[in-house]
Formats: C-alpha cells, sequence, structure tokens
C-alpha cells in the first residue's frame, strides 16, 4: 500500500504528456470517440429493430456471440491484421478504436431495441388512437419509454469500453492502461496498483455521471426504470 | 491448422487451466450470491445496499481488479488466486440482482400455499421458493460463465497462464495462429459451459419442459 501513496503523491508523476492528468484525458477522449460512434450507429438501429420488428433473431445471435469473444484475443488479431497496412501513430491507434467499436455496439444495440420492443402495447396503441404517425410514435412515445433501457445499454458499453481501453495499452496505445503495462514490465508495483486504483475511479466516476443524466433525462413517470436483465445486460471484461 | 496439430498437448492443458480458472469462480460466486440475494429480497433496507453495492465492484475493469488483489489479499501478483477471487467477485455482483429478480418472481400464491401447507422457513426456501427461482438464476449464470471464460485471458498481460498466453504469445511473435487456435478454443470453452448450465438447468426444472410440450 505504501508504494501505490508514495507513487501517487510524487507530483513528477502528475505532469507533462505520461503525466497522469493527461493519460486519465487519453482514456476518456478515446473512450468518448468510440462510444460516440458506435452510439451514433448502434442507437438509430437499434430503435429501427425495436420499432419494426425485424432483425430481432440477427440482433439476440450478434449480441450473445459478440459476448463470448475473448476481448484480448480480438484486439491482437486486429492489430496484427491491421497495423502493419497502416502508418505513423495511428498504425495502433485505429485497429484498438475498431475493436473498441465493435465490443462497444452490442450492449448498445440490445438496450435501444429491448427498450422500444418493451413498450408497453397499448401505450403505442394509445398514441396511434390518437392519430400519431410511426415516426411520431417512436419520436414522441418510443423512445422517452426506451430511455431506461437504452442507458442501461450504454452504460455497459461504456464500461467495456474503459475496460478494454486499459487492455489495449498493451498495443501500444496510450491511456491509464499505460501505468498497468509499464508498471509491469518495469516490476514497479506502485506505478501499477496506483494507475489500477485510477481506473477503478475514473469507471466509478464515469458510470456516476451517466447515471446523474440518466436521472435528469429520463420522465420522473417511468421511475424506477427497471434494470437492463442479466441475461441483456453484456458485462465489462 | 497445423500450427494446432503440432501443439496440441499444450493447447488442451492451457484449455484445461482455462476453465478451471473460469469455472471455481461460477461457482464460488454462486454460493455466496444466493445467501445474500436472499438477505437482499426479504431486507427493503438491504436490498439496494447489497445490489448497488455489488454492482459497483462490476464497474472496475478486470486488469485493474486482478492488479489491486494482491493488496486486498497479500498474494503475489503472478498467483492465480487473484484471478479466480477476482472473478468470484464479479460473478457474485452479477447474480446477487439475478437471485433477487428469481425470488421475486416467485408467486405469492405459490409462497402462500407453501405456508398453508405447513413449509416454514429454511424448508420453503430450498423446496420451493430456490426451485422455482432457478431459470432466472441459470439465465445469469450463465452471462457469467462467458463473461469469465473472456476475463480469464486477460490475466495472461500478467503472466498468468492460460488460453490467453497464446494471445500474448502470438502477438509476442507477430505469428495469428496461436491467437486464432485461442480464440476458438475460448469459444469452444464457453459454448461447452453454456450448454452444461442448460442442461442442469432442464434436469433441475422438469417442469419447465413439461409445460412447453403440453
Amino acid at each position: 500500500m505504501n508504494l501505490v501513496w508514495a507513487w501517487l503523491a510524487d507530483p513528477a508523476h502528475w505532469q507533462g504528456t505520461g503525466g497522469i492528468p493527461a493519460r486519465i484525458a487519453e482514456h476518456l477522449l478515446y473512450s468518448a470517440l468510440v462510444l460516440v460512434l458506435a452510439a451514433a450507429v448502434a442507437v438509430p438501429l437499434g430503435l429501427w429493430i425495436g420499432h419494426t420488428g425485424r432483425g430481432r433473431v440477427v440482433v439476440v445471435n450478434v449480441v450473445n456471440g459478440m459476448r463470448s469473444v475473448p476481448t484480448l484475443g480480438l484486439l491482437y488479431v486486429s492489430v496484427l491484421v491491421l497495423a502493419p497496412r497502416l502508418r505513423g501513430d495511428w498504425a495502433f491507434l485505429t485497429p484498438a478504436i475498431i475493436v473498441l467499436f465493435l465490443l462497444a455496439m452490442p450492449p448498445i444495440l440490445a438496450g435501444a431495441y429491448a427498450g422500444v420492443a418493451e413498450v408497453d402495447p397499448g401505450v403505442r396503441d394509445a398514441a396511434r388512437g390518437m392519430g400519431m404517425s410511426g415516426l411520431e410514435v417512436l419520436w414522441g412515445v418510443e423512445i422517452p419509454c426506451a430511455l431506461p433501457l437504452i442507458f442501461s445499454g450504454l452504460r455497459s458499453a461504456t464500461l467495456q469500453v474503459i475496460a478494454t481501453a486499459t487492455v489495449a495499452a498493451s498495443v501500444s496505445v496510450g491511456g491509464l492502461g499505460r501505468f498497468l503495462i509499464d508498471g509491469l514490465a518495469a516490476r514497479d508495483y506502485g506505478q501499477m496498483a496506483g494507475g489500477a486504483l485510477l481506473i477503478g475511479l475514473v469507471a466509478l466516476a464515469v458510470d456516476g455521471v451517466f447515471a446523474l443524466v440518466q436521472r435528469v433525462a429520463v420522465s420522473p413517470g417511468l421511475r424506477p426504470a427497471r434494470p437492463l436483465k442479466t441475461h441483456e445486460a453484456i458485462p465489462a471484461s | 491448422m497445423t500450427w494446432f496439430l503440432d501443439h496440441l498437448a499444450l493447447v488442451g492443458s492451457l484449455l484445461l487451466v482455462h476453465a478451471w480458472l473460469a469455472v471455481v469462480p461460477l461457482l464460488l460466486g454462486l454460493i455466496i450470491a444466493i445467501p445474500l440475494g436472499w438477505l437482499a429480497e426479504r431486507n427493503r433496507v438491504l436490498r439496494p445496499i447489497l445490489v448497488v453495492g455489488t454492482g459497483l465492484l462490476y464497474t472496475i475493469p478486470s486488469l485493474a481488479l486482478f492488479i489491486l488483489m494482491p493488496l486486498v489479499l497479500g498474494t503475489g501478483i503472478l498467483d492465480p488466486l487473484n484471478v479466480i477471487i477476482a472473478l468470484t467477485v464479479y460473478t457474485v455482483a452479477l447474480l446477487v440482482r439475478t437471485v433477487v429478480d428469481g425470488l421475486s418472481a416467485v408467486p405469492e400464491t405459490v409462497r402462500q400455499a407453501a405456508i398453508a401447507m405447513g413449509i416454514g422457513g429454511a424448508r420453503r426456501f430450498f423446496t420451493v421458493e430456490l426451485p422455482l427461482a432457478v431459470p432466472v438464476i441459470s439465465s445469469g449464470l450463465r452471462v457469467a460463465a462467458v463473461s469469465n471464460v473472456s476475463i480469464v485471458s486477460i490475466a495472461a498481460l500478467l503472466g498468468i497462464a492460460q488460453l490467453g498466453s497464446l494471445f500474448t504469445d502470438g502477438f509476442a511473435r507477430d505469428f495469428l495462429d496461436p491467437i486464432v487456435v485461442g480464440i476458438v478454443a475460448c469459444l469452444v470453452l464457453s459454448v461447452v459451459l453454456d450448454a452444461l448450465i442448460i442442461g442442469v438447468t432442464r434436469v433441475l426444472t422438469p417442469w419447465v419442459a413439461a409445460r412447453s410440450a403440453a
């Protein structure tokens, strides 16, 4: 424990491009980039599948299938195949971002899909009966009702991405994982454990921010939100 | 393919270690989660504390948790015990909520009928409530099993040998074959574990099959 505090308390570790604040910023930047990209694709797709009921089997299978693929193996395959074809700083970053994107998609897709698909049919019929068009039902009724599950999916994906971005340090990507991997290489347990502690705190803080946003965004009529059932949730790795 | 055939024994032994590291936490986690879930289900005050508290543990990324384990346990960084305990923590985190969901889904009429027949306390829990919660608990267990198989491989970064070592080896040598073999072996292992859990669930809940056949 003393090693860890000594490492964390050293002001030299809080400065420069390899310092703690810079690494936290990198980690958050990669994660945010990936999540925005994944959400931009997966949320509309999930909403569409939930709204129309088309392609349901595909979602369930893709989501379950992706869960079984070991992230570390996927990351390495992606880097070994793609990195030689790319140049400069992006040679390692791009394959890592592609893998993070692939891992973030299924939980977001599942959340958006399940959210819309589980809207009470009575509510949907009532909206129809009031003369709302398909798009109006989706935008005015289904999406607001689906928000709790959409958030669950986003939060699962976020945790998955933060965790995997940590592992991505082993393929020369920046972020907080650097402390873990570099500390391991240098047999510096203080650095490893200090970095690990910071990652745990960052993950908790990000999830906390999501919880707050969710509280504000979700209609009070829908509380208490049903959490994503365990067979729908995708655990972080 | 030739690489796989040349290294059958290696892959086999890594697969066994991998299965051990994934399954032991699954069983430990189940044993711990059932009483915690039972407690959370009947106690209104403990329920949010247990469900949210164990959920928070789930947010900690696995590599970080593996590295922090020695601080808590006093183990060495290479000790497989770190992996077993960390995965047990994840399994408990996932299953406590599942057990609560499963127990809450037991119909009140069934509970009342059991009480009326004089089945009380522990006997009611073990012969009526827990068996009826098995399908829900089993769905959570399947998620935990599959995610454990994936997470175990990450411990290879710390030098703990299992199928993930094929990933780190292959990556270090710029050689795809062992990585692909490792991924396939992990997939096979999760499919086998999944089938095992489904099989055991079927044996434990004969009424489900009977009902769907009727």
